[in-house]
């Protein structure tokens, strides 16, 4: 055999590439354990009214989002154009969670950038969050008739991810 | 007279500042021990490579926080973890459990030991193999049986 002595080489090559393809995926994508599984419940005050709370049971029956965001968190302010361009689309309520905030810092922000909100469920020690298992804001949640968490998106939404990831689904849990 | 008087006076306060102990850093030294024991064998999600019971980030703290709670309603170290696990999955906990989906992780490194001892059987027995050995012909041993001689000889000179 005379191509032997490639073998450490192809084997060289191949280690690159699983280095490489290692390389090239984020860590933050840790799948969630609550994808397919009921969204969980909480009822907590509204960011703009206090004295109104949100519960996700109100919204039994529809495809919703739920998005979680801060006015400290500065990739929700990345974010924030597409959650206005998802809000204009219709093509499912939008309803924020604001975690860990100011009530005065969030309402701010919304005031400067645009409130893409239904509404805003306030969070302000971030329970709600343990539950949900959020661990980076922002992440996003599409949850069905049903009340199931269908898709959960780490880190900001982008056009990309709109069309390509989140309509299409939406579309397919609207039909059923 | 004055600063004499202060003097004093300030000696005799400065005594009642020490009368207190230093306060233990936690209420509960048992709840505490168990928060850490728990928490050392979880991965922190934001700083990956800390565990939770190092972690300072701000998500730890509140986990931490949670744990505690769990810990006074009386929960189990095994509740308290598959709290932790239904909430960010397997990829919390430093020592995830054997299932079909783990099982590449758990003996994926002794499969490749194996392998590895394989080959290396196999090449040894490749080149044992190799090796000619033939006889020596009568000339040859009269040749080393001479050589072997004036070796001798000239050792004992």
């Amino acid at each position: 055999m005379k191509a032997k002595f490639l073998i450490p080489l192809i084997l060289f090559i191949v280690l690159v590439v699983f280095l490489g393809i290692g390389l090239n995926r984020d860590p933050r994508e840790v799948p969630s354990p609550l994808i397919n599984k009921p969204a969980p419940a909480f009822e907590v005050a509204q960011l703009a009214q206090p004295n109104k709370t949100f519960s996700p049971a109100s919204m039994k029956g529809q495809v919703w989002i739920l998005n979680v965001w801060a006015s400290w968190c500065v990739a929700c302010r990345e974010e924030h154009p597409v959650l206005v361009e998802l809000a204009k689309s219709n093509q499912a309520p939008v309803i924020g969670l604001d975690y860990k905030d100011k009530r005065e810092d969030a309402l701010a922000m919304l005031q400067r950038q645009g409130d893409p909100y239904v509404l805003s469920a306030f969070d302000g020690n971030g329970r709600v969050g343990i539950d949900y298992g959020v661990y980076g804001v922002p992440e996003t949640y599409i949850i069905d008739q049903a009340g199931i968490i269908r898709f959960k998106h780490i880190g900001p939404i982008t056009m990309q991810v709109l069309n390509e990831k989140m309509y299409p689904l939406i579309r397919e849990l609207k039909k059923s | 007279m004055k600063y004499v008087f202060l003097t004093i006076t300030s000696f005799f306060i400065l005594q009642f500042s020490y009368a207190n102990d230093a306060a233990p850093l936690v209420d509960d030294p048992v709840t505490e021990q168990r928060l850490i024991s728990i928490s050392e064998e979880m991965r922190c999600l934001v700083c990956q490579n800390e565990s939770l019971a190092g972690s300072r980030s701000d998500l730890a703290n509140d986990l931490r926080r949670e744990i505690r709670t769990l810990i006074k309603e009386g929960k189990s170290d095994e509740q308290i973890r598959s709290f932790m696990v239904e909430r960010y999955g397997d990829f919390v906990l430093y020592r995830p459990p054997v299932k079909p989906i783990t099982w590449l992780l758990w003996i994926g490194p002794f499969v490749i030991l194996l392998i590895g001892i394989g080959f290396l059987f196999s090449y040894l027995r490749r080149r044992n193999a190799s090796v000619v050995t033939t006889d020596l012909t009568a000339e040859e041993n009269k040749k080393i049986d001479a050589l072997l001689n004036t070796l001798s000889k000239g050792k004992q000179d």
